[in-house]
């Protein structure tokens, strides 16, 4: 959790803990490390910089003026993508925010079950469980995409909101990390003090184990919520109806047509800029709150 | 769900990790087993046509033995795809884990500023899909609206064409490196920062320089994280599909078949044929996986010596 928290080893004398401020005035900069990083993000931030600013220029503007240059066209750009095929492209955010946001949250629920109950009881085959749900995260998407495809199409679910959402709602990385995080947040002798008390199991989970491991939940919906956004392979695979395609797969369609005539190529830079819009956003607000500790798998306890 | 089962305490206490379980049970027996034993049901079977292929029973599904693997083994497309993506996979891996290490050694020392900005930007490309990533540095690659080139042609300086040849294995290269470099960084830096600060004092004191101390102390403590980032950067990289696909509308140069599993997707969708596709998936999963026990025995022993301590 600690994203903003300052090392500990910074020596005493003199030093104030310096956060967003960085250190006093009265001790040099170290140049080395901090021109690397900032040559670092400038890297990171180039193709970001140039989609806002593309995004703003007109068709003409677009190849004629400087690239870093903004334009005059950003609104025109916007409505035209918005009357593009009767507004489509807002479909797919919509739809998109749908499979991300319910699909997340679905794994998020399955995952907290899961990481539970592999964390607090001992049973037989508890390793072997976890282990083989686990060993779902090396296969290849694809290499269950396809099967998949077929599977649902005899139930005569392809094409549809379901053939997208469900194969996604058991995530093992998901379960991997909710299991580390109530082992560490989930004392046992809470739990069989709940039992003491007489609470049924459902109701220790609920009451008291899920609010201890709500800051872990919240990293399991947001890697989870991130991953479904921007998953392209799985709705390219089970999609053919554009009305349901997800703003990754519409993009792409997007460029496709686009790549052949310059004239769209405004509104698929414009489509990119509006889709990176909302995840950058998402980002910046709650990565105070994501655990990136957790990610890696440890956990303070 | 639990609550008639957890009525009778002791019964309800066994009983209740299996009923939490459920969902997930449930859900990998339909979307994870199933299709994987469907796939591996496939790949042993062909279509037979008898006659000219017209009416019913005309087209059969036999037992095809091993025909498909052998196939598959032999066929110089998949061959060549796993190539590319092992030329590409030795550009990725070692570019983006070095410079995440580079940043995350560089945001962990002493008096650098503005860290909590360029930690986040150096993060950010992790939350734009690698569609709209590949999308972006697509049009930066394109001379006619690439500031790059604009800068070559002020300059009177060669314009190579980056999507073609070996360039675009750089150009693709670029795209998972500025998309990966960011995560694995954080991975990184939190190992760093969760070694404790008597290590360096000591070392301080010995009067150690802040490079020594780096490449003496903090990559051998950090080295359980880097063959974690490593471990994930061979398996994402065996999976290459996204970019190369969203880069072909905009140059001639990549193949339907560029890399393995964009070949297993054009034959099962392309081409119709599942049962091929299902064999060259098979051999793919099955390499990755033995990539991936090799590695987790690796990292488990690792683990365990440090768990005994």
């Amino acid at each position: 959790m600690s994203s903003l928290a300052v090392r500990k080893t910074r020596p005493a004398a003199g030093t104030t803990p310096g956060t967003a401020q960085g250190p006093p005035p009265s001790r040099r900069t170290a140049l080395v490390p901090t021109i690397t990083l900032l040559l670092g993000a400038a890297y990171c931030l180039l193709p970001v910089a140039w989609v806002v600013v593309a995004a703003t220029k007109s068709g003409s503007e677009l190849f004629s003026t400087f690239t870093f240059l903004p334009g005059t066209g950003f609104t025109d750009n916007v409505s035209d993508l918005s009357t593009y095929r009767d507004g489509v492209y807002w479909q797919w955010m919509a739809n998109s925010a749908l499979y991300a946001g319910l699909g997340a949250l679905l794994s998020t629920a399955v995952s907290a079950l899961s990481g539970y109950a592999l964390a607090t009881y001992r049973f037989r085959g508890r390793e072997t469980l976890f282990n083989v749900l686990l060993a779902g995260v090396l296969m290849p998407p694809v290499i269950l995409a396809v099967p998949q495809y077929l599977l649902l199409a005899e139930a005569n679910l392809t094409d549809s909101y379901l053939a997208v959402l469900l194969p996604q709602i058991l995530s093992p990385y998901g379960v991997y990390l909710a299991r580390i995080y109530a082992s560490a947040a989930v004392p046992a002798d809470v739990v069989e003090a709940g039992r003491m008390d007489g609470a049924s199991e459902w109701r220790i989970f609920t009451r008291v184990a899920l609010p201890m491991m709500v800051p872990g939940l919240v990293t399991v919906f947001l890697f989870q919520f991130v991953a479904v956004w921007n998953n392209f392979l799985l709705p390219y695979i089970m999609l053919s109806d554009d009305e349901k395609f997800p703003i990754t797969l519409g993009l792409y369609t997007l460029l496709e047509q686009g790549a052949n005539t310059p004239a769209l190529y405004t509104l698929v830079i414009t489509g990119a800029f509006l889709a990176v819009l909302p995840l950058v956003v998402l980002f910046l607000v709650v990565q105070r709150f994501w655990s990136l500790d957790l990610l890696s798998g440890a956990v303070k306890s | 769900m639990t609550s008639t089962t957890a009525r009778r305490r002791p019964y309800g206490v066994r009983s209740a990790p299996y009923a939490f379980l459920l969902p997930a049970i449930t859900l990998f027996l339909l979307f994870f087993a199933l299709p994987i034993g469907y796939a591996v049901h496939l790949s042993f079977r062909k279509v037979e046509v008898s006659g000219l292929g017209l009416g019913a029973g005309a087209r059969q599904e036999v037992w095809a033995g091993l025909q498909n693997y052998t196939d598959a083994l032999t066929d110089s497309e998949l061959l060549n795809g796993a190539l590319r993506v092992l030329g590409y996979g030795c550009i990725v891996v070692p570019v983006m884990l070095g410079l995440a290490l580079l940043f995350a050694l560089m945001l962990d020392s002493e008096k650098v500023r503005f860290t909590p900005v360029t930690r986040l930007a150096i993060f950010l490309p992790y939350a734009i899909p690698g569609v709209v990533a590949a999308l972006l540095w697509g049009f930066l690659y394109l001379p006619d609206v690439s500031p790059f080139y604009f800068v070559l042609e002020r300059l009177a300086l060669p314009q190579p064409d980056l999507l073609d040849g070996g360039p675009l294995y750089l150009a693709l290269s670029n795209i998972a490196i500025w998309g990966g470099t960011g995560f694995n960084m954080i991975v990184i830096y939190t190992a760093l920062r969760a070694i404790p600060a008597e290590v360096y004092e000591a070392a301080k004191l010995d009067g150690a320089s802040p490079l020594q101390i780096a490449l003496r102390i903090k990559i051998p403590m950090v080295a359980p994280s880097l063959v974690l980032t490593f471990f994930f950067s061979i398996i994402a990289t065996l999976q290459v599909f996204n970019e190369p696909t969203t880069l072909k509308p905009l140059t001639n140069s990549v193949p339907t078949t560029w890399s393995p599993l964009m070949k297993v997707y054009q034959d099962a969708f392309g081409n119709g044929d599942i049962h091929a596709a299902s064999a060259q998936a098979a051999i793919i999963a099955f390499v990755t996986l033995a990539l991936s026990f090799g590695f987790l025995r690796a990292a488990n022993r690792r683990n365990k010596q440090e768990a005994a301590r």
